[in-house]
């Protein structure tokens, strides 16, 4: 089973602690992988300014690594920085890495004179055809995210041993919010695609246990031919699309994203203030049902958190800590890692109808509940 | 050359190893009691009188001679019109195990012979092929091992309905409820529908017995269970009772019945569940329904609006329209117009190669709340033996294409595909069901099926029983004729009913729990199926295994 462990707080903080946090959680996973989504990002060489798209990802071989800098380039984007790892390459089991990357871009200044919704369409489109261009070259070139403040790392080992092999405890990378999981790949095959946490326009999620209900969800997700909802070499990609699809197409807020993929059920709909609308809501989101067992957690461009379980609840997941840091965790050892000097008595186990949000401002945690009245005017 | 008269065997005459059942009937034991002449539908079988030639032969007198003897005893008749069908309604009432039908394991040769006065084989049923069926081969293989505590079958909660009528995608659904616009209705069903078999088809005690049971599965059980009720309309009390809300009401091209139903509108305490528009049927497409006369009872006539002992042939199609685009638009909208909007409004076609264009001319149709696509091992109540048989579409591969056009389109959530036609023809009926529901149903209906498990009707795919179509059920399920429905009680087939339907909700359960699924019907998820046959695998998009 996959092991998750999210950290956020107000000051930047190494990836390596939450690594450190995933060691505590060691026995649930093989070992087959490692995904960090890093945000809020802090770097000791570069002064850097959020507004700068970071692209990440791997070059396999030296002529990806130049087919990529001048595929850049012809797209118009001003290298602002590189950072270079001190990688210890003997570490790594792949030895095809030619070059971990996490490059700072200054957008085309035509680019930027657009709307925020052409900016943002226009970095995923520059990720998937940097994505095309890897798998049209013999998956040479592997691409995370391209986004402000986004930097995302994967790898195949055992979590730690990568956070060493690329150096992670010296400092010179830190975020405020640090999103990490130890995959263990059962499903299908290994492949660095298919590690969480999964990213589509500043929107990441990340998630353990199996999404049984995967096909028919991406058979709808692909329906709706927006050229981000693509890959699913996991089935846990969906959870991501999703909530980018309730947050970005819909604009629902984030609330809705559990009315969505786990609905109430008949009895406590009729019982709901606003059972109308929500009534409505399941049947037309009825495809992306979720049938976990699963926790999603995520986080969003803002620095918001969150956490949600399946309706099985099947998964465990804690969140805890106290104003200023917060963790959550699949297991309790791995809250108790990332943030120690917190009171342990108010930590937070939520059922199948919370959704667990953590504001940007990091002060309190919101527990909100399905039954609670839905926050949207419309279903008034 | 003139015949020789002398020999009493014409073109047609039969032996008893000419017919498809044979009787055998043991002198031994029978009474005499009569119970099995009384009761044979078919008066194949008769009290004979024989006598019977005893030698006698006189030893001391070197004499030779005969005694006789008569007695009686039942003989089979051989004529087609008489043929045994096998019903076996005679061992049943049998008090001394004396007679039974066997099946005749010679090639027969009714065969030949069954189209007398120029007249093709009529009769119910459905296509009469034996052995699984494709659905029956299909297996769910998608067991949720690795990553998964197995879900329990027997305590876990599940969610098992499935939605009726249109849903709008989410964006445009957002976009009414904020400009208060029209929310196309919708209900939230069991997958299982009792499918259209028409009060007239089947008997008022079968249907009231079915009705009886739907109501209990509904308010005791919890099931959400709903029945059509087929051409021919539907009793006015029920039209004005709250058990409407458990109906489909089917209007196919005779419009039989609905002038009372829409006589009984204002004063309808709830809406019925849907409104299904009938332009074909899988077990005899391209004709409309054929009840005959024998079943035209005065009960009958009047829910119909028609004369009493009449033929009622229903047009193949909705004549008075000008094609089939149009009409299917024309009466999706009249009808939800005459229900106010707030009732789903459905076509029935037969599964056909052409079944994709009626799917997409609904896509397009914002009043069209469904598709229900009926198979060619569909049953039926009368209809030529060569339409039964040899005409229409297996319902599988038709269903699977037309939910991958919809998938392909984005829409397979906005117009939920029914399926119908062979739905446990082996009895398999949950298995059948779930396999269509992986290949993109939202549900299926079961008619066959119903009266076989509700009400023991005989019929087979060996032409056993088979003879819905003359009004002789021995069991009283498709007769009109009092003295044979009244053998069958409706308390009984209301309990068989809710008995059926609590053992289909638990294999559901026992089948979607090892696959993981347990909060909303797998719909489409054909990454849990696989069967053993290649080009079947192939044609069906999904796993060949071996």
């Amino acid at each position: 089973m996959c092991r998750l462990a999210l950290k956020t707080a107000s000051d930047a903080f190494s990836p390596y602690e939450v690594l450190q946090g995933m060691e505590a959680m060691q026995e649930g996973y093989d070992g087959s992988g490692l995904g960090l989504l890093l945000r809020g990002l802090h770097f000791e060489d570069f002064k850097y300014n959020s507004k700068y798209p970071i692209l990440s990802g791997i070059a396999h071989s030296e002529e990806a690594w130049h087919r990529l800098t001048s595929f850049m380039e012809k797209r118009g984007f001003e290298l602002k920085y590189d950072h270079e790892f001190e990688t210890r390459p003997e570490l790594i089991e792949a030895k095809d890495r030619y070059r971990y990357f996490l490059r700072a871009y200054k957008i085309p200044s035509a680019l930027s004179a657009t709307s925020q919704d052409e900016i943002e369409t226009e970095l995923m489109l520059t990720r998937l055809a940097l994505r095309k261009n890897g798998e049209d070259h013999g998956n040479d070139l592997t691409c995370f995210s391209f986004w402000p403040d986004v930097a995302t790392i994967k790898e195949v080992g055992w979590p730690l041993e990568i956070g060493d092999a690329l150096n992670l405890s010296d400092n010179r990378i830190k975020s405020r919010v640090c999103m990490a999981q130890g995959r263990q790949n059962t499903n299908y095959g290994i492949n660095l695609y298919a590690c969480h946490p999964f990213f589509i326009q500043g929107i990441a999620t990340m998630t353990n246990g199996e999404n049984t209900a995967f096909v028919p969800i991406r058979d709808w997700l692909l329906g709706k031919h927006f050229p981000g909802y693509t890959g699913y070499q996991s089935d846990s990609e969906t959870f991501t699309h999703i909530l980018h699809y309730t947050l970005k197409h819909l604009k629902l807020p984030l609330q809705a994203y559990k009315h969505i993929i786990t609905p109430l059920r008949g009895v406590e709909l009729a019982n709901h203030p606003q059972s109308k609308f929500l009534t409505g809501l399941r049947d037309s989101c009825r495809r992306l049902i979720i049938d976990g067992p699963n926790a999603v957690i995520g986080t969003l461009p803002d620095e918001t958190c969150m956490l949600v379980m399946d309706q099985k609840k099947l998964r465990p997941a804690t969140v805890g800590g106290r104003p200023g840091a917060w963790a959550i965790a699949s297991e309790m050892c791995g809250v108790d890692a990332m943030v120690p000097d917190r009171d342990p008595s108010l930590d937070f186990q939520p059922m199948r109808e919370h959704t667990i949000i953590v504001p940007p401002e990091r002060k309190e945690l919101t527990i909100w509940s399905q039954h609670d009245p839905y926050p949207l005017d419309q279903a008034a | 050359m003139v015949s020789a008269r002398s020999v009493s065997v014409g073109p047609g005459s039969l032996s008893y190893t000419d017919l498809p059942w044979i009787i055998q009937h043991r002198e031994d034991r029978c009474t005499l009691c009569g119970h099995c002449t009384a009761v044979c539908p078919k008066e194949a079988i008769y009290l004979a009188y024989r006598r019977q030639r005893i030698p006698k032969l006189d030893v001391l007198k070197k004499k030779r001679g005969n005694e006789y003897r008569t007695f009686v005893g039942i003989r089979q008749k051989k004529n087609m019109a008489n043929a045994c069908i096998g019903c076996s309604m005679c061992s049943m009432v049998c008090p001394n195990e004396a007679i039974q039908p066997v099946p005749n394991t010679n090639e027969h040769r009714t065969l030949f012979f069954n189209n007398q006065k120029g007249e093709p084989n009529k009769r119910g049923g459905r296509r009469n092929v034996v052995g699984p069926t494709l659905l029956d081969r299909i297996m769910f293989n998608r067991i949720s091992m690795l990553t998964d505590p197995a879900l329990e079958a027997g305590r876990h909660e599940f969610n098992l309905t499935t939605t009726l009528g249109r849903t709008l995608d989410p964006a445009e659904f957002l976009k009414r409820t904020r400009e208060g616009g029209w929310i196309p209705p919708t209900r939230e069903i069991f997958p299982f529908i009792i499918g259209s078999m028409s009060f007239g088809a089947l008997s008022p005690n079968m249907w009231l017995g079915l009705l009886q049971g739907v109501a209990y599965c509904n308010e005791v059980l919890g099931i959400p269970v709903v029945m059509c009720t087929g051409e021919g309309g539907c009793p006015p009390w029920v039209l004005k009772s709250p058990y409407l809300k458990y109906i489909v009401l089917q209007i196919a091209s005779g419009y039989f019945g609905w002038d009372e139903i829409i006589r009984a509108i204002p004063d309808m305490q709830c809406d019925p569940a849907a409104i299904e528009i009938k332009y074909g049927q899988g077990a005899k497409p391209g004709d409309g329904g054929l009840l005959m006369w024998f079943k035209v009872s005065k009960l009958i006539a009047r829910l119909r609006g028609v004369p009493e002992g009449v033929d009622l042939p229903s047009p193949p199609v909705h004549q008075t329209l000008y094609s089939i685009e149009e009409s299917v638009m024309k009466m999706i909208q009249t009808l939800s117009t005459a229900f106010s909007h707030k009732v789903p409004i459905y076509p029935k076609i037969s599964a056909s190669t052409s079944a994709k264009s009626v799917l997409n001319n609904l896509v397009r149709n914002p009043y069209a709340g469904g598709l229900l696509i009926d198979g060619i091992d569909g049953g039926t109540g009368a209809a030529y033996n060569v339409s039964m048989d040899a005409t229409g579409h297996p319902i599988a591969s038709n269903v699977r294409e037309c939910y991958l056009d919809l998938v392909a389109q984005g829409k397979q959530n906005e117009i939920p595909i029914y399926a119908a036609g062979g739905v446990g023809k082996n009895g398999n009926v949950t298995q059948n069901g779930m396999a269509l529901i992986m290949l993109g149903a939202s549900g299926v209906h079961i008619g066959k099926y119903m009266m076989q498990s509700v009400a023991g009707c005989l019929g087979n795919e060996k032409n056993r029983c088979n003879v819905c179509n003359v009004g002789i059920c021995p069991k009283g399920i498709t007769s009109q004729n009092p003295k044979l429905y009244r053998r069958l009680d409706p308390d009984l087939v209301a309990e068989r009913v809710g008995e059926v339907f609590m053992s289909i909700r638990t294999e559901m359960k026992k089948i979607m729990a090892p696959l993981g699924r347990s909060q909303s019907l797998p719909v489409g998820m054909s990454d849990a199926l696989g069967i053993g046959d290649q080009a079947a695998a192939d044609r069906l998009n999904i796993k060949y295994v071996c």
